[in-house]
Parts: C-alpha cells; structure tokens; sequence
C-alpha cells in the first residue's frame, strides 16, 4: 500500500458510492449512503490539501508504470483545493436534493448518478494525462446529460437535446486536438508534453494547438463566441442540478484551460494569452448584458456565471503572480458563492410557484433568514470588502495593473457594478414591496433547502474574512503554476 | 497515404457539419456519427501509417505500428458508442413527448412554454 494512494481516493470514492447505490432501491438508504461518502469525502479532500501543504505536489503512478509511460494522478495545490471545493458544493446540493428533487426523481437512480458527476469533475481535476482528461471529461458529461433531462418534462428534453449536441461536437474535438498535439509531440503526459513543448519552443503548429485547446475549454466553460448553449441548457435543470452544474462544470473547463495555458502553452504568451485576455472580456459584457436584461432569477444568475467565467480567463491571461493568485481565490470563491445563489434562487422559485421576478414579492416578511442570506450571497458575489469576492478580484484588478491592462481594469470594474445592480435587483424586487400570496413551505423542509444555502454562505463569509489564513495555500498553488518545472519534476522522477 | 486520409477525413468532417446544419434530428445523430469517424480516423492517421507488424508480440516483427493510438480509438470508440446511443433514445422520447423531429420548432423560452 503505497501512502500517495491517497491521492486516488477523492475519484474511486465516489465511485464505488455510485457503484453501491445501484442496488439499493430504499430512498432513505440511498440518502444515508451518499451523505455518508460526502462526509468522508471532505474529510480526504482536507487531509490531501494539508498533506499537500507539507509534503508539496503528490503523485502516483497508476499500477506503477512509471511517469511518461502510464496513467499519472497528479495533486498540486490547485487541484487539492479544488476537489475540496467541489466536495463541499456536492454535499450542500445533496442536502438540498432530499427535499426538493422528488421521489419520481429519486427513484430512478439520481444519487447514483449524482457521485458519477463527482468522479468525473474530481477526476479531470486531479489527473496528469491529457486523454485521461478527456475520459473524465465524458464521465462528467454523460452524467450531466442524465442528470439534465431526468424527469423527462418538455423543456428538459428539448435543451437537453441542444446541450448534448453541443458537448458532442466539442468532444470530437478534443479528441481531434489530442491528435494533433500526439502527432507533434508524442507523448500524452502532460509534465512530459510540457517538457517536450519547451524543447521545441512551441512552433507555430503548437499555438494553433491551443488556440484549438482553447475553443474546446471555452465550449465546456461557456466563453464569448461559444457561451449559446448555456442559458438554455442551464435554465432547464431542477435547482440542486442547476447548482451543481453552474458551480462545477463550467469552472472545469476554466481549470482545464488553466492547466493547459500555465503548463503546456505558455511560450507564445503574445498571441494566446492575448487572444485568451480579450475573449474573457467580450465574456463579460455579454454576460453583464444578458444579466441585466433578464427578469428571471434563474436566468440572472446563469449570466451571472458567465460574466465569472470571462473574469477568470482574463486572470488566467495576465500570466504574472498577482493575477494567478487572485484567479485562483475567485474561482473557490465564485464555485462556492454561485452553488449559494443558485439554491437560494431556486428556494425563491419554489416559494413564489414560479421563476419570474415580477410575479414575487414582499418574501422578507414570512422568510427573514432567506432574505439575509440572499443578501448577503449577493454582496459576496458583487465583491464588497469584507466578504470573498473581494480579494480575488482586487489582485486580478493589480495583476492587471501589473501587465497594464488598463481597459481590462475598467471592464471588470464595471462589470462588478452590473453584477451588483443584477443581483439587487432579485432582493428588491423579490424580498421588499408588497407580499404577494405564496405556497407556503412547510418549515421541516426549510431546515434541508435553507441549510445548505447558509452552510456555503458562511464558507464563503469565513473565506473572506480569513483570507490571510488561505492565503499559504493558494501562493503554493501559485507557484506550481507559475513555475511549471516544479510539476514536472514532481510527476517525471529521474 | 496519410495525404489521402487526411483528404478523406476532411470530406467526412465537411459532410458531418453539413449534416448537423440541418432541421432534422435524425440526419443531426448521423452528422455525429460522421464527425465522431472522423476523429477516430484522425487520431489513426496523425500515430502515423508507417508500415509494420500488427501491435502482437507473438508476430517476432522487425517493427510495429504504433499500439497507443489504437488504444485510444477503442477509448474513444466505446464513448462515442455510448453517448450516441444515449441520444438516438433521448430523439425517440423527444419525438413521442414533443410530436416533432424538426430543430426549429424545438425553439423555445419560458414566455412560449
């Protein structure tokens, strides 16, 4: 037994849950069960960050193949976080499933294939290997298109028609890139493609590898050109799903794109970091467009995603220091604070009978926790000081500074106003005014729905204001991005 | 030989767009199909079509071709086995829940629900 196992565990645990949960067909068990393999997974995800804070980047070599050869299970800093990340936003969603998701639902294998989205999202964060990549890609997807059209209602199985279209099409060519990028390079690891990249120097033909990387990221993480598919797709899912989706997916195409821009690509920063940079900022004002122009709450917070998703990638484009760092705190940050706000939204929905603003009213009266809570969700999210939007916001903005991307500056400045006018636009029109008639929710369920909510908003609350605590970790994860033979020499021992 | 693949592989990508340009479902699913050859015969084609023994070590060959990309269009294979199933079924549900196979009338938001 070797002790890096450990490293393997956040992906096989669930799986085995999934595996486990086929043959149960008691509700209450299948609740048990997946709740219980929440709980041990935050507690492995925690002990992989701790033990990668100590010990620096843990690798194992799938059946001891050694690194270029086989299967590699990389966890720097990055992905340790991230899979925890992702772990406390699964047991947030789980808990808000009991009671809202249905028995029709419940019964035909939900949870099941609610831990195999968990492997595949855990999976492609933590593997070293670009096609292993890919296949934990499919997994994600294939259970997030069950998940999609679960149920089987009308807009369900239209979008979700569109949605997997779409994720085909991206998936052929992935599949594609990984075939070019074999025949140039030869190798399929990534420390080892890296390493082999850096000795050619990237020619041409690489730079239109990863532009090619980046169309494939950017259609799973919803940047400019390739965002259409999102706000429909999204809009269809029941609000736990919506939570998972919206707080995990996209940011797994934004980690890909990450890894494959800090690692792999990095040699012709003049072309593709600035092709990344602009698109992320055409990203955000078509999403701050769209989430101002809705009146739905779903549908504000789903541009809302976007407009994260366009901060990230032109964090992840300034390539210095202080722009990493501050991606890396907004992305934990927006994972978490977006899980909030989609299940608090859909506890709006589910109140009011419907998702249109304009039908609520008046909820601050019968529901005070709800409203506190929303609020102070949406405050976090826009970045106000204390909370956690703020700080990884504040170091892209000096990253920018850095790289004198002043027009960038002035867009995610302006963007957070937007946002801010988006998201208080929910509270005033839903929480003041006069109460309109509502179903009321009976109070043993609110404990399971409202739960979750408060539990993510104060990590989130605890993330802000103890930034200077995380901040260790994040450097860590920094520089291993910064510093891409630190990775290599990690996965590759010679 | 791997110009006249790629000549090919570009006619089967080409068709595969054009495919999934249309309003039908179904002529979309075969557009998938073709694209998803496409790829495999891509990844064949970019390991290389040197010449040599098949991937056996009982053959005792000089040389072999290259066994990884097989591998992984056998990965891909299965995957793209998987999903297009998956969404022939989700066609049928689609086509008995919303009494059409035509994308534009698939169009929707929440205000024509």
């Amino acid at each position: 037994m070797n002790s890096h196992n450990i490293v393997l565990m956040p992906v096989l645990l669930p799986l085995l849950t999934g595996i486990i949960l086929i043959f149960f067909r008691n509700i209450k068990v299948q609740r048990i069960i997946s709740l219980l393999s929440f709980i041990v997974g935050i507690g492995l995800s925690l002990y992989l960050v701790t033990a990668v804070h100590t010990n620096g980047i843990l690798t194992l070599d799938v059946s001891s193949w050694n690194a270029p050869f086989g299967i590699t299970i990389a966890a720097d800093m990055l992905a340790s976080i991230l899979v925890l990340t992702t772990n406390v936003i699964g047991f947030s969603s789980l808990i808000y499933s009991f009671r809202s998701i249905g028995t029709g639902r419940e019964s035909y294998y939900y949870y099941t294939v609610f831990q195999l989205l968990i492997v595949g999202v855990n999976g492609a964060f933590l593997t070293g290997d670009i096609f292993n990549l890919f296949v934990f890609f499919e997994v994600m997807l294939m259970s997030s298109y069950v998940l999609l059209v679960l149920g089987g209602t009308k807009i369900q199985l239209r979008e979700t028609i569109k949605y997997i279209l779409v994720n085909v099409i991206s998936s052929a060519i992935f599949v594609i890139a990984v075939a070019y990028l074999y025949s140039v390079v030869g190798t399929l690891n990534m420390a080892d493609l890296s390493r082999k990249i850096a000795e050619i120097g990237q020619p041409g033909i690489i730079t239109v590898i990863a532009v090619l990387f980046l169309f494939v990221f950017g259609l799973k993480g919803a940047v400019f050109p390739l965002f259409f598919w999102l706000p429909g797709s999204y809009y269809a899912a029941p609000a736990p799903v919506l939570a998972l989706f919206g707080a995990l997916l996209t940011k797994v195409g934004i980690y890909s794109i990450f890894r494959t821009y800090t690692l792999l690509f990095y040699h012709d920063i003049d072309y593709t970091h600035a092709l990344l940079g602009g698109i992320g900022l055409l990203t955000i004002i078509i999403g701050v467009i769209g989430a101002v122009a809705y009146w739905d709450v779903k549908k504000i917070i789903i541009y809302n995603i976007i407009i994260a998703v366009g901060v990230l990638a032109f964090g992840i484009s300034l390539s210095n220091e202080t722009g990493t760092t501050g991606t890396i705190l907004y992305l934990v940050h927006d994972m978490i604070i977006k899980a909030a706000l989609f299940l608090l939204v859909g506890l709006m929905a589910r109140i009011a009978g419907t998702s249109d603003l304009r039908k609520m009213g008046g909820f601050i009266k019968d529901y005070p926790l709800v409203g506190w809570t929303f609020f102070v969700a949406a405050i976090s999210l826009a970045g106000i000081p204390p909370l956690s939007g703020f700080a990884g916001k504040l170091m892209i903005l000096q990253g920018a500074a850095e790289a004198k991307a002043y027009f960038g500056m002035f867009i995610i400045l302006a963007s957070s106003l937007f946002v801010l006018y988006s998201v208080m636009k929910i509270f005033i029109n839903g929480f003041w005014g006069a109460p309109i008639k509502t179903e009321a929710v009976p109070s043993k369920s609110m404990i399971t729905l409202l739960g979750p909510a408060i539990l993510l908003v104060a990590i989130s609350l605890a993330f802000g204001l103890g930034v200077e605590k995380i901040l260790p970790y994040i450097s860590q994860a920094t520089e291993t991005l910064m510093n891409p033979d630190i990775y290599i020499n990690a996965v590759i021992k010679e | 030989m791997e110009i006249l693949m790629a000549v090919v592989i570009g006619i089967l990508f080409t068709c595969a767009v054009y495919l999934m340009l249309s309003k039908s479902i179904l002529r979309i699913i075969v557009g998938t199909g073709l694209l998803s050859h496409g790829a495999h015969l891509l990844i064949l084609t970019m390991g290389g079509l040197k010449r040599g023994a098949v991937p056996l070590l009982g053959e005792h060959a000089k040389s072999y071709v290259d066994p990884l990309p097989q591998a992984l269009i056998l990965t891909a294979i299965v995957i793209s086995f998987g999903v297009t199933s998956y969404f022939l079924v989700l066609a049928y549900r689609a086509y008995q829940e919303l009494g059409t196979d035509n994308m534009d009338l698939l169009r929707g938001n929440e205000s024509n629900e």
